[in-house]
């Protein structure tokens, strides 16, 4: 599944006024790529996934997922935010299988935990499967986000920095589980991150947008190795990647100002 | 342990409250015609035991069914409310206002109303005296969801009603529960202001309407501490409810 944006222009209706977000952004990610999208805060990240995901559509232009137009949202695809949003009332695994109860209504109970249960196994929770959310610690609860948003195969994962709130340890523990998921499942995924070394991390191809309203200011492909590993963000090729889409980001804010 | 403890606990302090009580009339010599102690209350309790559970049962099934009714009408009117903003607005100052008058004014309006249909008249009151925290608590739980909820179930391509019964109303349940707690002790108010207020009334106000005429006080206040026991019996059986539909929400 590769995704088109192209020329797309957004504004949301606020009391001043229209507020542009989006101007004339198009960009194209692969099929099965990974790409993170950064920018000064306030940009239109978080417009992307909406507009993406199909909750909302564009002013003008349009996007394509395989070649297909989106007007309203598609079942396949899966979404994580920063903020977890489990169902306190649900268990971890009532809350997993909580989008196949929308998508798949035929599907018998046990088939939908079977199916939550690889992936809770994947990111390392499988004793957890009974615990409700209140139970958990902030990083486990991200890791049931994750196996929720992706718990019914989507062929496109959109995440909107869900590892912004986590302490730096945890962080880089679920950037390794998001490798993983990545290679078990493999899916096109859209990053929305503030972290550049998250960026860098996880995705191949790295966007910068400029300061709102947001266009494509510096696109770049982060493959300076096959399979990516912590201790990597410490040589020399990367710090100087980081340095560079450090000051892509100042450029971009100093437009906003 | 904890369960023991939740049963002796709440007895010990109503055994406390009782002796404080029976002493503060000892203490002070008071007459039972102005203020009657704990004795006085069993002698006219068994004395009138008939027409306890005769009146008790009335004003008890009326309380009951006027408060499932005035659960639907606030269940209705919160999610509306909740949903639509044009109705929040629209309905709000009416509610409000509505609230604000007291309801022994509306007793005589709703009896001449309904002349003679007693049960009916007593239901209404306590809908009307209880259904305002529920509406309220409904409206202000669906409007205040998250966004990012409703986003993983729209993203899916969900249509309104699953998002409705899948999250927005067991995440509204707690405030539900709480709002129910409050109408359920509403709901006796009601029941009993009709039957004190209107002339040919049955149930324990009436039964406490005759204590005040015959000067009988330690029966008056038998009915009052009778009614005090079936709105804590009623209060947990909420509370029992709101353990099983919403025990996620209570801290252990």
């Amino acid at each position: 599944m590769h995704i088109n944006i192209e020329k797309v222009s957004h504004q949301y209706e606020t009391k001043q006024g229209m507020l542009p977000v989006l101007k004339d952004l198009s960009l194209s990610i692969k099929r099965k790529g990974f790409t993170a999208i950064v920018g000064p805060s306030g940009c239109g990240k978080s417009t992307i996934t909406r507009l993406v995901s199909g909750l909302i559509k564009p002013t003008q232009g349009s996007i394509f997922i395989s070649n297909k137009k989106i007007t309203s949202p598609l079942s396949t695809v899966g979404m994580a935010f920063q903020n977890p949003v489990l169902l306190e009332w649900r268990n971890v695994i009532k809350n997993i299988i909580l989008p196949l109860e929308i998508v798949s209504k035929n599907m018998t109970y046990n088939q939908k935990r079977l199916n939550a249960l690889d992936l809770l196994k994947l990111v390392g929770l499988e004793e957890f499967e009974n615990n409700l959310p209140s139970e958990l610690s902030g990083g486990m609860k991200q890791r049931v986000s994750l196996c929720r948003s992706l718990v019914h195969n989507p062929e496109v994962l959109i995440l909107d920095e869900p590892f912004a709130a986590l302490d730096a340890f945890t962080k880089e523990d679920l950037w390794d589980v998001m490798h993983k998921l990545k290679k078990e499942r493999d899916f096109t995924c859209i990053l929305i991150t503030h972290d550049l070394r998250e960026a860098v991390y996880l995705a191949d191809q790295v966007i910068v947008l400029s300061g709102r309203p947001a266009s494509l200011q510096y696109d770049v492909k982060t493959n300076f190795n096959e399979e990516k590993k912590i201790s990597d963000l410490y040589s020399s090729e990367v710090s100087q990647l980081l340095a560079t889409l450090r000051n892509q980001i100042e450029i971009a804010q100093n437009k906003n100002d | 342990m904890i369960r023991i403890n939740n049963f002796i606990i709440p007895l010990f302090s109503l055994i406390i409250f009782c002796l404080l009580w029976e002493l503060l009339v000892w203490y002070n010599n008071w007459p039972n015609y102005k203020m009657a102690s704990p004795s006085d209350l069993w002698p006219a309790f068994w004395k009138f035991k008939h027409l306890f559970l005769i009146y008790g049962w009335e004003t008890f099934w009326r309380t009951v069914l006027g408060l499932i009714l005035s659960v639907l009408v606030g269940l209705i009117l919160g999610i509306l409310m909740g949903f639509s903003k044009t109705i929040r607005i629209g309905l709000y100052p009416i509610l409000v206002g509505f609230n604000a008058i007291p309801k022994a004014t509306v007793v005589p309006v709703i009896a001449l109303i309904f002349v003679g249909m007693h049960n009916m008249n007593t239901i209404i009151i306590v809908i009307l005296i209880s259904f305002f925290p529920i509406c309220v608590s409904i409206s202000i739980g669906l409007s205040t969801l998250e966004k990012e909820y409703e986003d993983i179930l729209l993203s899916l391509g969900a249509n309104k009603f699953e998002i409705f019964y899948k999250i927005a109303l067991p995440k509204t349940l707690p405030e539900f529960f709480g709002a129910l707690k409050v109408s359920t002790t509403l709901a006796f108010i009601g029941t009993n202001l009709m039957e004190i207020i209107e002339p040919h009334g049955k149930g324990l106000g009436h039964l406490f309407d005759s204590g005040k005429i015959s000067a009988d006080y330690p029966l008056m206040f038998a009915v009052l501490i009778t009614l005090a026991v079936m709105g804590i019996f009623l209060y947990y059986i909420v509370v029992y409810l709101e353990n099983i539909f919403a025990g996620w929400a209570i801290r252990k």
